[in-house]
Parts: C-alpha cells; structure tokens; sequence
C-alpha cells in the first residue's frame, strides 16, 4: 500500500512505515526507552531524507512518552519539580540545538555530526549498560545478593549553589544540576531526533542520585515536553517535519509499545537490559561501519 | 487524450488547409497524454505517453532515403542546488569536503529519442538544444576549474540517475509510416512539484528540422497541497497539530490498551 508522503516529497509503504514504528514501539513498550535512536536511522536506511527523518521521529517519541507519564502521574511516579526544571533546560536546549542544526546544515557537516554522535553516546552507553546487565545476570545466577548502591549525587552537583529541596526524588540539590542536564538533552533531542531517556535515567541516577521509583516517569515527562518542542522548532525552522510520516509511525509504535509493556512484565530486567544493551551496540556499530564504508553516493544534492 | 489523438487524425485534414503556406520545412504536432498531473496519497508515479504527428510540406514524405529522427525531452522547473562531494578524511571516516553550486540545474530531465543521440546530432547542436545528459547546460555558479566542473556535472548526472530524475532512453521513440511518433516517459514520485516542458524536436541529416513545445502541470493536489502549504505558511499551527496527533495517539493507545 503506497503513500504518499507530502513533506518528504515521495511515496513510502505505509505498511512497512507502520511495521517499523511497530517494532521500535515494542522495543519502547519493553526497555521504557522512547525508541527515536532506532526510528532516525531506520527511516534514513529506507530512503527518508535524514532532515525529514529526524525531525519527524521526534513526535514519535512524543506518542510513546506520553501513555508512559499518564501512568506514572497515576503511580505517583513523577517529580514534577525536578521535572519542571529539567523541562525549562531542555526546552532552552532545543532551541539552541535547533540553531547548532541550521549552522550544521549549512556547512553541509549535519549527517557527519549525526552519524558521529550517535556512534559515541551509543557506543559509550551500550556497553556500560552490558557490563552492568551482565554482572547483575551473574550475580543472580550465584545467588549472590546485589550489594545495596549508596544513593548519592555526584560532588560536582553538590558544588553547585542555591540548593533546593526536591521531595520525591529525596534530594536537596542546586537547580542547576537539573537544568543543564535538561538543556545537555535537549540539544541531543534536536540533532538526533531521540527522546533522550537513555542518557538521562542513567545521569538521574548516578548523578543526581535520584531515588529510583521517580526516575523513569520524570525521564518520561521531560522527554515529553521537549520532543513536543523540538517538532515544534523542526516545524518553524527546518520545515521538515511530515505529518503523514508522523502518523504512520505513530500508529504501530503505539500499538507496539502497549504490548511491548505486557510483555516485559513477564522477563526479568536484567535480561532485558542486556538485550537493550546489545541492540544499542549494534546500532551504533552499523552507524560506524556507515561512516567508514566507502559510501554509495560519493556526491548529494541539496536545494539552495 | 481524446483531444490528442483527434488532433493526430485530423492532422492531414488541418495540413491541407494550411498548405498555401509556402514552406519547405516540416512542422511538428505534439501532445502529451496527460496536461495536468495531481500528486494525491496514492500517487507512486506517472506514465506520460508522448505522441504526435510530423506534417510534411504537401503532405509528401521526403523521398530521399536519409532517415528521420525524433527526440522528445521533458524537463522539471530549474533549481539552484548544492552539490557535495564527500572525501575520506585521514583515512577514517567520509566526510563532505567540497562543494560547488548550479544556479539552474534542471529538478527533472527526461529524454527518449528514435536512436542514440549521439548517431543523429554532432556535439554543438547537442550542446545548443540541451540534448542527452551530457549536453546539460548546468551553469555551475563559482570559477571552478573546468576540469573540477567536469567532476560534480557527472557526480550530479550519476546521482540523479540513479534515482530516476534524469533519464536517457534511446530508441523509446517509436516512428510510425514516417508521420506518427509516440513515446512513453515514466515520471517518479519523486519529482518536485512545478510546470513541466516537454519539447520534441525533428531531426533529419544532423540537423535540428523542427520543434515544438507542450506544458505539463504538476501540482499537489487535496490533502497533500493542504499539508504541504500548512507547513510552508502556517508552521506554527502545524507543528502545534503535529504535536497534538502525537499526544492523542498515545494517549488514545493507552486508554485502549487499559480496556482490554
């Protein structure tokens, strides 16, 4: 079934479109992860313009955060202070990566940039996150019991003044550790068309030193605001943003992230994260071979 | 259509009338099978046949055995385009590292010809009429060397052909009796939005005998010139609609999944 995709400027599968947000929204439903970091590249492998691709995967994400915060608002699960500072960083974040993305296209180093970022904070994450899930499978096979982590934010957050207090996530903390990480995220969101909440429960819990019941859903939350704004600035400014993508991919990736959540009830976490782990690796292994590789196109076309 | 083809069959009528002129060369009547293409939600492509038919002067074919060519082109609006090349830097990763600018580079250039271009027209005249892919009068804005403009006009030629924005296909016209030609040109989903020509020209013994010009429109239509315009003129509202779907997506996939 061939669509028609107005801003793109080509005709798509839409069957495939749904198909792939399908499976990203598994993956989603499964890991609590938005999923943007699989949906760019897939798009872009299917022939999408990189512009067009990022910036309509954003809103994707924004449709899988927001089911995630309806329930952790219901759980209690979401510190709306610390988020709203996280938020007020990432939204000042996503229109200074807007700008990092227009200066970035014009000298004509965008997907270059992408390609870059994306192999070092996947590569980087991956595999701590493997290392991590794996001594914690080893662990639980031995029967050994995991040694209580120490809840503490990380000395250069201490060392940030005008400290406040932040009931749910248990802490007494400058608002300025919240703000630029909101912000550190928000320019991610924008050039890579990712929620972000891989990078961000990793650095709320170690350092910030959240406690863990807040973290996801306050991830959530952020992601939420901030991929709302970073289509809003991909609407005003790159002018890229395809509804119609927007809404195929919506469509499975929702659907998926539904029942991707039944059935990690099912798994034990630490299985999970590893499979995460490794999916993340591969990801940004295929992006790195991608820059290596002696390239299809040696030459691209842009209007100007 | 209809009208093309009647055009075709009352040619030698029309020719009849019209003979006091005292002309020596022959004049060509060209018609497309479509004027007007709507790009819609289902649109993956169209087939355009070219068709017409060539009048003689005194509806006499030349009775000299020199064969008769045509060559029909059609071409998308100009574009002032960028073209990178990417290079490897230190040997690691491949990078855009030069570039170089066409102030009008055709979006879209198809051409079909009776034969192989290059056996009818000598390089001048190819070069004079913008005929086949290498007589592209790209007019790079930048004094480059010719011999780096030589590299990006073939980098941009093999980057749109693959793609299926340029096209060459020698031997798609098909000459029938002499007089009536027709010709099949297949437009992607691809191509921008805009007025298209397609021109055909009569070639007999290396020259350019005569021409002719028709106009096609191609333009989004319904939804998808809704949606594009919206975020060309109203991106504000456009982005607010993007991010209210989103939201009403997943909240709807939420309350639904709780009823189950």
């Amino acid at each position: 079934m061939d669509i028609y995709l107005p801003i793109a400027n080509l005709s798509v599968n839409a069957l495939v479109i749904v198909l792939l947000g399908g499976g990203v929204g598994l993956l989603s439903g499964m890991f609590g992860v938005g999923g943007g970091f699989l949906t760019t590249p897939l798009l872009i492998v299917y022939g999408i313009p990189p512009t067009v691709a990022a910036a309509s995967a954003a809103s994707q994400v924004t449709g899988a955060s927001v089911s995630g915060v309806f329930a952790h608002v219901r759980r209690k699960g979401v510190d709306f202070k610390m988020g709203g500072f996280l938020v007020a960083g990432g939204l000042v974040g996503a229109v200074f990566g807007g700008w990092i993305f227009r200066l970035l296209q014009a000298s004509g180093q965008i997907d270059t940039v992408i390609a870059i970022v994306y192999v070092l904070l996947l590569g980087s994450i991956g595999s701590m996150m493997a290392t991590e899930a794996w001594g914690a499978i080893r662990r639980m096979r031995s029967g050994e019991a995991p040694k209580p982590r120490k809840r503490r934010h990380h000395p250069l957050v201490a060392s940030l003044p005008m400290r406040t207090r932040f009931y749910r996530s248990g802490l007494y903390i400058s608002p300025f550790a919240p703000l630029l990480l909101g912000f550190g995220v928000g320019i991610l969101t924008i050039l890579l068309g990712v929620g972000g909440g891989f990078i961000l429960v990793p650095a709320m819990l170690y350092l910030l030193g959240m406690t863990t019941q807040v973290v996801v859903g306050t991830s959530l939350f952020q992601t939420l605001f901030v991929t709302a704004m970073a289509t809003m600035v991909h609407a005003t400014t790159t002018k890229a943003v395809d509804i119609v993508l927007a809404a195929l991919l919506l469509l499975g990736s929702v659907a998926g992230a539904q029942i991707g959540a039944r059935f990690a009830a099912r798994v034990k976490p630490e299985y999970l994260r590893l499979a995460l782990a490794v999916i993340v690796l591969l990801v940004a292994g295929r992006i790195a071979l991608g820059l290596g590789w002696r390239p299809d196109a040696i030459y691209s076309v842009e209007l100007s | 259509m209809k009208r093309g083809w009647l055009a075709v069959l009352a040619a030698p009528l029309l020719m009849a009338q019209s003979a006091p002129r005292p002309a020596t060369k022959p004049v060509l009547v060209p018609d497309v099978s479509q004027r007007d293409i709507e790009i819609q939600y289902s649109f993956t492509g169209a087939n355009l046949l070219l068709f017409g038919a060539i009048l003689y002067p005194g509806g006499r074919l030349p009775d000299d055995d020199k064969p008769t060519d045509i060559v029909v082109v059609v071409k998308g609006p100009v574009q002032s385009i960028l073209v990178r090349e990417k290079q490897k830097l230190g040997g690691l990763i491949w990078v855009n590292a030069s570039r170089l600018r066409y102030r009008s580079a055709p979006s879209f250039y198809a051409i079909a010809s009776s034969k192989p271009i290059a056996r009818m027209l000598d390089a001048r005249t190819r070069a004079i009429y913008e005929l086949g892919l290498s007589s592209l009068q790209l007019s790079p804005a930048s004094s480059a060397p010719l011999q780096e403009q030589d590299r990006f006009a073939r980098g941009l030629v093999d980057l749109k052909t693959r793609t299926g924005l340029y096209v060459e296909a020698p031997g798609a016209v098909e000459i029938t009796d002499g007089v009536l030609y027709r010709a099949r040109v297949a437009i992607p989903a691809r191509v921008p939005v805009g007025r298209f020509t397609a021109e055909t020209f009569l070639i007999r013994d290396g020259r350019v005998l005569a021409a002719a010009t028709r106009d096609i429109e191609i333009r989004k239509s319904g939804f998808e010139r809704f949606v594009a315009r919206s975020a060309e003129r109203q991106s504000v509202l456009y982005g607010l609609a993007a991010v209210a779907l989103s939201v009403l997506f997943g909240w709807g996939a939420g309350v639904i999944a709780r009823r189950l």
